[in-house]
């Protein structure tokens, strides 16, 4: 479902709070002042600096940080909920900015979804009632919008509790009412703040794993705030990382492991495993530098797995065949060799041509 | 030095009197008119009719228990011999807490929303609050003559600030993540007063429609004093006669009514919210 179509462009947006924002923003334009300038000059606190992000159609886009780094204003942003103070936000091409009252309610009505951390559920609505509002505030006659949030509700799995209250439900159920009510209005993008930080361990990977294939069957964009690195990389196609307020990396989880742009990010991947995250592609040697190294051996004669499988993958095929490493490549042609070695390094969240080099 | 603002006041109360009477005159001839209309509907029946109605409308709008509450409350008055006073009364507090809510809620609601609002609110609710009741009683009946009149607007002063703080108060409890959920579901601000706030804050408005209530019922005596009739004259007259019996009946009267008021209000507006 993936697409180049961009859903969401976000622009060297900022956000500044404060009584002298405005000041403090034309001397960000003017003079290029930093984060700490600000506060020290117009004590003014830099929510979100510069930051740019592009969401495109069918992709999940985690925004990890944490807290006090500014991803949860940096959401806001993105429906205006927070009006940005510099830079510019298009949903589906058209500036948020330029939209009246009307407009924008409308944007976000039909094309932005949302999830809370603390779900926000109404508690004198039953399920069904909580489910249906973002239809009823539109004002979809009772039937419609009934019909469009029993599938919803379908979709999460509640159809048997429709009919009881919030406050009878766990908080992992009360979650999937709140994706329910995101789901019923049939948004293309979902923005989710922390909607499952605060639910246990379990009930949390569980939703991880629910969420990301419904988003996927559905084919919608997600945008996804998280404190933890590892529910980002679980249900992220690309993750930026964010801290003070900077989206200091950004890319796929195996481009974040593999090459942390600073020693902040390698403090935080140093802990992930990387057993399904690493790629062959991301370990192997070039094939020439293997020729040199193994004069006489034909690649031919090992055994051999594709770019995209996995650390595990691999460790399964040497430890099976015997064999010490494996030609990596598609069809016929044979781009690269995983020796032991690198696959040792790789676990490590090195490349072995680095560690050559 | 003497600090006497009667002197300023006085003259101001002779000029609005002199130069405004027909329009108090009119403001009186409409309060009297719902009054009267609410009270002669009230007694156009007779009292066990009436009873009946009340206890049968309690059930549907707020359950038995406040039913059988209704009735016993509405039948102390009918056997105590106060039926035409208390009905007096009731309609006196009925159109009192009206005007006091439709005054106090939009304030109480803008004064949640605007700090600076609440800020100018604070001290002339203050005031309202500490003043004793006589003491605007007095300008009230130099205005409006003595009866009703005077006797529900000083009840209206009263009633107005425990209404508006706990108005100020429900909506500030509102939690923030259900406004922005409003918001981000694209709901009109209106939509999101009435299906978000409202409901939110329905508990803490309650607690103010409550003490409105009670507070209003509280001036009734008062109102006996400068001659709008109901329970208030009839402890009054039990006061000046030194009758015991006929002061205490009034005032479990009084009672009677305040919780026959607020039972019947809060059943109906909960289950109301709870249907929703």
């Amino acid at each position: 479902m993936e697409s180049n179509e961009v859903l969401i462009d976000c622009q060297s947006v900022w956000k500044v709070f404060g009584e002298r924002s405005k000041e403090a923003i034309r001397s960000i334009t003017e003079r290029g002042l930093t984060k700490r300038e600000i506060l020290k000059e117009y004590n003014c606190v830099v929510g979100v600096a510069d930051a740019t992000l592009q969401v495109r159609r069918g992709e999940i886009f985690c925004i990890m940080g944490l807290s006090g780094s500014g991803k949860s204003t940096l959401i806001r942003l993105l429906n205006r909920l927070i009006e940005p103070s510099l830079g510019t936000v298009r949903v589906k091409g058209r500036d948020l900015s330029t939209l009246d009252a009307a407009a924008l309610r409308e944007t976000r009505a039909r094309h932005i979804g949302m999830v809370f951390q603390s779900v926000a559920l109404l508690p004198q609505r039953t399920v069904l009632e909580n489910a249906a509002f973002g239809l009823e505030v539109q004002g979809i006659p009772r039937d419609e919008r009934n019909r469009a949030a029993e599938t919803a509700l379908a979709k999460v799995g509640l159809s048997d509790w429709k009919l009881r209250y919030p406050r009878e439900l766990s908080g992992g159920m009360q979650q999937r009412v709140g994706l329910a009510r995101a789901l019923t209005a049939d948004p293309e993008i979902i923005l989710m703040d922390e909607p499952f930080s605060a639910l246990d361990p379990l009930i949390r990977r569980q939703l991880q794993d629910e969420f990301r294939q419904l988003t996927k069957d559905l084919g919608k964009s997600a945008v996804f705030i998280t404190h933890d690195l590892d529910e980002a990389i679980r249900i992220g196609d690309r993750i930026a990382i964010m801290k003070d307020g900077v989206i200091i990396q950004e890319g796929t989880a195996e481009e974040i492991v593999m090459n942390p742009a600073d020693q902040y990010v390698a403090d935080f991947v140093a802990g992930i495993s990387r057993l399904h995250l690493v790629k062959a592609h991301s370990v192997m040697m070039p094939l020439d530098q293997w020729c040199r190294q193994s004069p006489g051996l034909s690649p031919d004669s090992l055994p051999r797995c594709s770019p995209e499988a996995d650390i595990d993958a691999l460790i399964g095929k040497i430890t099976g065949t015997g064999s010490d490493a494996i030609a990596i490549g598609h069809g016929g042609t044979t781009v690269g060799v995983v020796t032991t070695r690198s696959l040792l390094l790789g676990v490590r969240g090195e490349s072995d041509n680095r560690a050559a080099a | 030095m003497d600090f006497n603002p009667g002197a300023v006041l006085a003259p101001v109360v002779d000029w609005l009197n002199a130069n405004f009477h027909g329009f108090f005159a009119i403001i009186t001839r409409i309060i009297e008119t719902v009054l009267g209309s609410i009270e002669s509907a009230l007694l156009v029946l007779p009292a066990f009719a009436v009873i009946a109605i009340v206890v049968v409308a309690g059930f549907f709008a707020a359950g038995l228990r406040v039913a059988i509450l209704a009735g016993f409350c509405l039948g102390f008055c009918w056997l105590a011999g106060l039926w035409e006073a208390s009905m007096q009364t009731i309609a006196l507090v009925v159109v009192a807490v009206a005007i006091a809510v439709a005054v106090a809620f939009p304030l109480g609601i803008l004064a949640a929303r605007r700090a600076r609002v609440e800020a100018a609110l604070r001290p002339v609710l203050d005031v309202m609050q500490t003043v004793p009741p006589w003491v605007y009683l007095i300008p009230a009946v130099m205005i409006f003559s003595l009866g009703r009149v005077p006797a529900i607007i000083a009840t209206i002063v009263y009633g107005i600030p425990p209404m508006l703080r706990l108005t100020t108060l429900a909506f500030r409890g509102v939690p923030n993540d259900l406004k922005e959920l409003g918001q981000a579901i694209g709901a009109k601000p209106r939509t999101i007063l009435w299906k978000i706030e409202l409901p939110a804050a329905l508990p803490t408005l309650l607690v103010g429609l409550n003490q409105c209530i009670l507070l209003s019922l509280a001036m009734v005596v008062l109102a006996g004093l400068v001659g709008a009739g109901g329970l208030g004259a009839e402890v009054t007259r039990g006061l000046t006669r030194m009758e015991m019996g006929l002061g205490l009946r009034a005032g479990l009267a009084i009672v009677a009514v305040a919780i026959l008021v607020d039972r019947l209000t809060r059943g109906t507006l909960e289950r109301k919210s709870r249907a929703a």
